[in-house]
């Protein structure tokens, strides 16, 4: 691990009244696996989001790679899978992925492309609706979009929903391949045992307030709810 | 300058792709124009009256905006689905090419439209509309694009919002009403075969107005999105 890849300073969300994150303060060193934890409802997701650039923080900043979020630079270098899982239902699998690669300005992208459906398991449906897809399929394309222009920093929330056993070790693995690529992921998750065995370090929020930032340790992966349940 | 154009349209071809795939807009609005069309020539017969066919350009200008406000509806409400609208935000799409390329698919979805449902208004209204077919297209393409690039926008703006379906004209027709007079006037001179003459005022007014807000609407999406 080296310099900071993505930095947080003292950020604030509100949503009207209601503040969502209370001043968080993170640093997430470049070519790492970092796990966003807590409860829903503790604004890991809208920590995700304002390190998108899909939201502006009310107070603080997030810096990406020393400069603030939200740069046109940084959106290439971003790859997200979020709640929404961003894909059109009346196109296609291969048709997604070509509309993506172009908005990424990806050359021989029909490679890339094939390459991707391959590899998430969805060559056979490549031509199929994704409105015909199962969540899981879908899921899995969704991890395709999101890494298909290799970018350097990748944000995950609940990567894991909807995916069967052998679709969760497939992720993990490409988690693990991310790290050994130097890329910086973050990931929020409610499944603690599959982002503990990945995860190098750990930030625990709790209704908005960053309560534990640290390297993640043999310990908390071997009893990952005792960990939480003493954090929290 | 090429990267902007390839973006602009990826995202018009998409749209289009999507709409002609489930034509959840495009047949409702077509069968509104056809029934408006049908509907006004019963109420007034224009065949045995000459005056009614003078107003056939204002009749056929309020079916073609009812009809595009059910497109522009559709524009941005297509990317609330699976939270589309953040993946377009998150990535290197300017705010400008996802502005125009949303305003290219709805003005020639609008303009399919408007050319479907011409032959039959010719034939209700007993309107030569073939002559200055030339000068008829060109008023529709300016005065479909001037609507769609102010909808476009205004369809942003709504995009999240649970009254959309009623805010979207209330916003867009006080917003596009000197284009829409300016196709009135143009439609009406152009159906009747009278020359243009001094009517020449309202297609610059038109072309100026479709410049500045296409200006406009590609300067503020980004900003509109981000609000």
């Amino acid at each position: 691990m080296s310099a900071s890849a993505i930095s947080l300073r003292g950020i604030w969300k509100f949503f009207g009244e209601y503040p969502a994150v209370r001043g968080a303060s993170l640093d997430i060193p470049a070519g790492g696996i970092v796990a966003l934890l807590g409860r829903n409802g503790a604004g890991k997701t809208t920590i995700l989001r304002m390190i998108a650039g899909l939201l502006r923080p009310s107070r603080g900043e997030v810096l990406i790679d020393g400069a603030p979020a939200g740069q046109q630079r940084h959106a290439a270098s971003i790859g997200m899978v979020g709640h929404g899982q961003w894909l059109y239902d009346d196109l296609t699998a291969r048709e997604n992925l070509h509309f993506f690669a172009c908005l990424y300005d990806l050359s021989s992208s029909s490679e890339k492309i094939d390459q991707w459906l391959e590899e998430v398991g969805l060559w056979s449906f490549r031509d199929a609706r994704v409105h015909q897809f199962s969540r899981g399929m879908r899921q899995r394309l969704t991890i395709a979009r999101a890494l298909l222009h290799a970018p350097p920093i990748l944000l995950l929330d609940e990567p894991w929903t909807s995916l069967d056993d052998r679709a969760m070790d497939f992720l993990s693995v490409l988690l693990l391949r991310a790290r050994s690529e130097n890329r910086t992921v973050v990931v929020s998750s409610h499944q603690l045992r599959e982002t503990l065995q990945i995860a190098g370090h750990l930030a625990v929020i709790d209704r908005g307030r960053l309560i534990f930032d640290g390297p993640n340790r043999d310990e908390f992966r071997d009893a990952p709810h005792d960990f939480y349940q003493r954090i929290t | 300058m090429t990267r902007f154009l390839r973006q602009t349209w990826t995202i018009a071809a998409k749209d289009l792709r999507t709409e002609l795939r489930n034509k959840e807009a495009l047949s409702a609005a077509l069968s509104f124009t056809l029934v408006v069309i049908l509907l006004f020539s019963f109420a007034f017969d224009p065949v045995s009256n000459v005056e009614v066919r003078e107003l056939s350009g204002g009749l056929l200008w309020i079916a073609y905006i009812f009809a595009g406000i059910l497109l522009l509806n559709r524009s941005f409400a297509r990317e609330s689905a699976n939270d589309c609208l953040d993946a377009l935000v998150a990535s290197p799409l300017s705010g400008g090419a996802l502005f125009l390329g949303k305003a290219v698919s709805s003005c020639l979805l609008l303009l399919v439209l408007e050319m479907a449902s011409l032959p039959l208004f010719g034939v209700f209204y007993s309107v030569n509309w073939t002559q200055n077919f030339g000068t008829l297209l060109l008023v529709l393409v300016l005065g479909s694009w001037g609507f769609t690039v102010i909808g476009t926008l205004f369809s942003a703006v709504t995009a999240n919002n649970r009254l959309r379906e009623l805010m979207l004209p209330l916003l867009v027709f006080p917003m596009t009403l000197p284009a829409l007079i300016a196709c009135v006037q143009l439609t009406t001179v152009i159906l009747t075969g009278d020359p243009l003459g001094d009517s020449v005022a309202w297609l610059r007014l038109l072309f100026g107005f479709d410049v500045i807000f296409t200006l406009l609407g590609a300067v503020l999406l980004e900003s509109v999105l981000l609000a």
